[in-house]
């Protein structure tokens, strides 16, 4: 073996990585041109809606739920080492609507619908359902891939208000049921220190990470190799590539929203 | 009238199609014969623009296929997968009404259904069909559905991938009768893929042998069985001893 065969084994790791983003930019880009360029499938984009939105809530509202209380329940005890334990109310609010909410509906949300989106799709290339959409002059991208990221990009800011909601009420039920706060008191801590930035950024975060959610599951489903080795490989790669993507773009949104 | 032109198309270092001169006349019925992998499936999805050959050209009527309204373009053509391609998520009557329910053949809901029940009518389908999911139907019954959907908005031009793969002998011979009888009944012109012999004889006006990428005999039906061509003869007669190899 050569001695520059691992340095021409990783210049192609590299080449192959920059040729999947230039790949999904493209197909980002065409996704987003079709909003402006009928026609436009509204009974399809009301189905996406339900399905990744209203179908999604339980699974949400479960994740933020449990996650409020425990969130209280750690800062309580770090908080007690440094008398701090009066800062839970807030802090419990001020995390979940900036990152838990959106991070952890967002990933939530890209294992319950990416994977579905991505084995939907998938199946319906192997199948040559995508094929017969195009003998049927309708436009894949415009009938399958528009509806759900538009779908997702709306409907994934509303899931995390109300998982905002949710996770507050959790650490409130933890906070008055086992730390001893009193109710009025906690309510008002809650209220009074969150802002309405804090609410809006982690809104924004929900729409970037449903966009992402749905472009993953979109992009791996028409990619979709052969067979139901192929469908299951680009449905493992939408969830781990949607939920990678989430926590990058986390971090970005994070550092321009709270540190510019 | 379809004419493909040298037409070429590799995947990778897989040449698949190596130079394809083909003429389909308008109201005629060809069909492509040849073993499995020699490129039947890409020259037809070639001449529908789902695969982008190489070189070569192919016409329409005269026209460059890559060239003007692809809308219109496809609004001539009906299609019947190989698997029926049906769409899963729609009941059976919106996949037969498919294009008459969107896009520039848009009629309303109540006439498309109507249509479409008229088609699965015609494909031996009862109405009560038309409510059902692909999933609750045969695989005969699914192919008749594709059929239907096929003709559904009465084209000019009809492609048949495999019609009779995976079905019993009296299936397949129902669905070559519907075929011909459609097809004949449209004045469509028709190009299907097939290795089933009997489907060959009861469908088609013209055969076309495809091998190696290259087409190696074409000519009346009538002809076949007397072309004189070892590639045919050996393929028509379903022999292991021959220019083509068993194992490929």
């Amino acid at each position: 073996m050569s001695l520059t065969a691992p340095l021409a084994a990783l210049g192609r790791q590299v080449l192959s990585a920059l040729a999947l983003i230039g790949h999904v930019t493209l197909y980002a880009v065409e996704t987003v041109s079709h909003l402006f360029r009928p026609p436009f499938y509204g009974r399809e984009f009301l189905a996406a809606l339900i399905q990744i939105g209203w179908l999604s809530l339980p699974v949400v509202g479960m994740t933020t739920l449990f996650t409020g209380g425990a969130l209280a329940l750690q800062i309580y005890a770090g908080g007690s080492r440094f008398n701090a334990e009066a800062v839970v109310p807030s802090i419990v609010a001020i995390g979940m609507v900036r990152e838990l909410g959106p991070v952890l509906g967002g990933l939530m949300v890209a294992a319950r619908v990416a994977s579905s989106i991505a084995a939907e799709i998938g199946t319906m290339k192997v199948t040559e359902q995508i094929d017969a959409l195009v003998t049927l002059s309708t436009h894949p991208m415009k009938y399958l891939t528009l509806p759900r990221v538009l779908a997702a990009t709306l409907a994934v800011p509303v899931l995390v208000g109300v998982g905002d909601v949710i996770g507050i009420m959790g650490g409130y039920f933890v906070g008055i049921s086992r730390l001893g706060f009193n109710a009025s008191a906690y309510l008002t801590n809650t209220v009074d220190f969150l802002e309405t930035f804090d609410v809006v950024s982690g809104l924004i975060k929900g729409a970037a990470f449903g966009f992402i959610v749905a472009l993953m599951g979109c992009y791996h489903g028409m990619n979709s190799g052969r067979g139901a080795q192929g469908v299951g490989r680009a449905t493992k790669s939408a969830v781990v590539a949607a939920s990678v993507l989430i926590l990058a773009a986390n971090y970005l949104l994070t550092e321009v929203f709270f540190t510019a | 009238m379809i004419e493909l032109n040298d037409v070429h198309k590799a995947f990778g270092n897989n040449r698949v199609l190596r130079g394809v001169n083909l003429t389909i006349p308008k109201g005629t019925s060809m069909v492509i014969i040849g073993g499995s992998g020699t490129g039947k499936s890409v020259a037809l999805k070639c001449v529908l623009g789902l695969v982008t050959p190489d070189s070569g050209t192919i016409t329409l009527d005269g026209q460059d296929v890559t060239q003007g309204d692809r809308d219109a373009f496809l609004a001539r053509f009906g299609m019947l997968f190989q698997g029926g391609a049906l769409f899963d998520s729609l009941p059976v009557w919106q996949n037969v009404a498919f294009r008459l329910l969107r896009g520039s053949l848009k009629r309303p809901k109540a006439e498309a259904r109507e249509i479409a029940i008229e088609k699965l009518r015609r494909v031996g389908l009862k109405p009560d069909v038309a409510d059902k999911f692909p999933a609750e139907l045969s695989g005969g019954m699914q192919k008749r559905v594709g059929l239907a959907r096929a003709i559904a908005a009465e084209p000019e031009i009809i492609f048949f991938d495999e019609p009779t793969t995976g079905l019993d002998p009296i299936m397949s011979g129902v669905i070559n009768e519907l075929i011909r009888e459609i097809v004949v009944e449209m004045g469509a012109t028709a190009m299907t893929i097939t290795h089933d012999m009997t489907s060959v004889r009861a469908i088609a006006d013209n055969v076309a042998m495809l091998h190696e990428g290259v087409i190696k005999w074409t000519g009346p039906v009538g002809q076949m069985d007397a072309s004189g061509d070892p590639y045919l003869d050996q393929f028509i007669h379903g022999r292991a001893e021959g220019p083509i190899e068993a194992v490929r």
